[in-house]
């Protein structure tokens, strides 16, 4: 699904957030993304999203080369990939409902299909009693929720997560993570960035573990002895 | 007035109501027939959408009543302005067309000339071309012409001579441009048995001129006050953009294209432009009201049945698609300019 090609990533202010870095994320696989605060995860995910594009190397997306790639194509790769910010990105000028049914607003679905699958991924996230309420008027850990049911609504192939749980406690971040795992196991393939370690610790996924930029470990938790 | 008291954002949907349970209504469709529905329903979303942000969009004016009237109202003055300098031109137009009617040339005949012999001459002038009517007084038809018009009646018997010469009075031609008409007063000037011919082309002549300059004022000043009504809605729009910032980021970030970004913003453009044309009309009408009267009382002192002419079907139509115009192109200025700038980061 993600294939990264001896990618680095250099900020105009001469910064190396990625060096060299390779991997491949498999179709239908689940992994984290690890390491210290600064250690190029959000860049690597932003590099995904074509929201920041490589200094050298290639990442390619469920098969398209993004160098390749014309501007205009953009927004079509995205409404491939779900994404779910640690600030959730949402909109606090319309309901939780609207908020949700952007993606499909875009793709010029039908209303009465908007309906039916928004109505969906807010009950799988537990919020279908709060559609018509305003999202600045939830928790955490709901607006959070919100932002997962926005980026599954239009069932993407591929989920990233940035941070998901950063505000959340221990509680709420399980649930979240089990969210995740439910997408995964009817074939999305999801990348979550975090360094909550005690928390995926208890969770048997495919860890892969940046330092500096680069990638210091790729395996199972268990095998990298977390 | 704050973001959130605006319910219907870009792509917002209706809150839906109570759901209905789905129908599956199996259906067998060949493949050429399936292509075409998915065609048809492109086309139909895309419709519905169009709609929507434009009502959205409208709404948004409505609910900032204060903004956007103060916004028309700028947009309003700066069309009224130029249009009603061409109102003002097209009605002394009317006027100077009629007095343009009556120019004549007055040829003054010599008082040796017999009153044969300035018929004879009249006669041959009407035989021109360039000429229109032509009218012969004799040196007695002046005079009882003068005694009538002028009062002094009697006292002019006690004149042992006619003081006054036959007159040919010369209409030139309609139509005969401004270099015509004086080549004609120098053609007749040249006849034999003419003392004098008269044309009052100075006063034509600086009219022609006036009007002439008073279109290029026109269309310059339109030039100009159409830049600032570009500018104004322009920067309005700019404002418009900046204040939804963040949701322009979240709609690219989910998958937006450029075009739906800018959408909303190019039908407020329109919807400025529109609704600015539509109060300079307003303005323009009310203003032609206030005049009627005053212009009324002018024309019947110069016992001239002149009507202030309004604005046409034709020119308020000009002036509404003007206006509308002018809101895209001022919309789409600004949304080329910056929203590309706004990138998620
Ligand atoms: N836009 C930017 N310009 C310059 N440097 C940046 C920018 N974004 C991130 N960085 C730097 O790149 C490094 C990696 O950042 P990031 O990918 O956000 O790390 P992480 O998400 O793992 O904390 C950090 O040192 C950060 O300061
Ligand atoms: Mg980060």
């Amino acid at each position: 699904m993600i294939t990264f090609d001896s990618v680095s990533k250099r900020y105009p202010n001469g910064h190396e957030a990625l060096v060299n870095l390779s991997f491949q994320l498999a179709r239908g696989e689940m992994a984290f993304l690890t390491g210290h605060s600064g250690a190029g995860k959000s860049t690597l995910l932003k590099l995904v999203m074509q929201i920041e594009h490589p200094s050298r190397g290639q990442v390619f997306v469920d098969g398209q080369n993004l160098s390749r790639m014309r501007i205009g194509q953009i927004p079509y790769l995205r409404r491939k990939i779900g994404v779910v910010f640690q600030d959730h990105q949402l909109l606090f000028d319309r309901s939780v409902f609207d908020n949700v049914a952007l993606p499909l607003v875009i793709e010029g679905m039908e209303p009465k299909e908007i309906k039916r699958r928004v109505q969906a991924a807010l009950d799988k996230v537990g919020l279908l009693s709060k559609e018509r309420l305003n999202p600045i008027s939830l928790s955490g850990g709901e607006q959070q929720r919100v932002g997962i049911a926005r980026a599954v609504v239009n069932k993407p192939p591929l989920l990233l997560a940035d941070e998901p749980t950063g505000n959340l406690d221990p509680m709420l971040s399980r649930d979240i993570m089990h969210l995740f795992e439910q997408f995964n196991q009817v074939g999305v393939s999801v990348l979550i960035a975090t360094h909550d370690l005690a928390l995926i610790s208890r969770l048997r996924h495919r860890m892969l573990t940046l330092g500096q930029g680069r990638l210091l470990q790729d395996g199972f938790v268990g095998e990298v002895g977390v | 007035m704050s973001r959130r008291e605006n319910p219907r954002p870009i792509g917002a949907t209706r809150t839906p109501d109570t759901p209905r349970p789905e129908k599956v209504v199996p259906k067998r469709e060949t493949g050429a027939q399936i292509s075409q529905i998915k065609r048809s329903s492109q086309i139909r979303s895309w419709a519905r959408h169009h709609r929507q942000v434009a009502l959205d969009s409208m709404l948004r004016l409505i609910r900032a009543p204060f903004a956007t009237l103060m916004t028309l109202g700028v947009i309003a003055i700066a069309l009224s302005l130029p249009t009603g300098l061409y109102l003002f031109l097209t009605n002394a137009q009317l006027v100077t067309s009629n007095w343009d009617g009556s120019a004549q040339i007055s040829l003054y005949l010599q008082q040796s000339l017999t009153s044969e012999q300035g018929e004879l001459l009249a006669q041959q002038i009407e035989k021109r071309g360039d000429v229109g009517e032509v009218q012969f007084i004799s040196k007695e038809q002046a005079l009882l012409e003068f005694k009538a018009l002028s009062g002094f009646g009697e006292a002019l018997d006690y004149l042992e001579d006619n003081p006054l010469p036959a007159v040919i009075v010369v209409r030139p031609a309609s139509g005969l441009l401004l270099e015509q008409q004086e080549e004609l007063l120098r053609d007749l000037q040249g006849f034999t048995g003419v003392d004098e011919a008269q044309l009052d082309l100075a006063w034509v002549k600086r009219l022609y001129y006036i009007m002439q300059l008073g279109q290029k004022a026109v269309s310059g000043l339109a030039a100009v006050l159409g830049i600032a009504v570009l500018l104004v809605i322009g920067n309005t729009i700019r404002l418009a953009i900046e204040s939804r910032r963040q949701e322009i980021v979240v709609v690219k970030l989910v998958g937006g294209t450029n075009a739906f970004v800018r959408r909303p913003f190019l039908y407020t453009g329109v919807w400025y432009g529109l609704g600015g044309s539509l109060l300079s009309w307003c303005l323009l009408t009310l203003s032609l009201l206030w005049l009627e009267q005053p212009v009324q009382s002018l024309a019947n002192a110069y016992a001239s049945d002149f009507n202030l002419m309004g604005l046409n079907q034709e020119d308020t139509l000009s002036l509404l698609l003007l206006g509308a115009v002018l809101g895209w192109l001022g919309a789409w200025l600004a949304v080329t300019r910056h929203i590309s700038a706004i990138e998620p980061r």
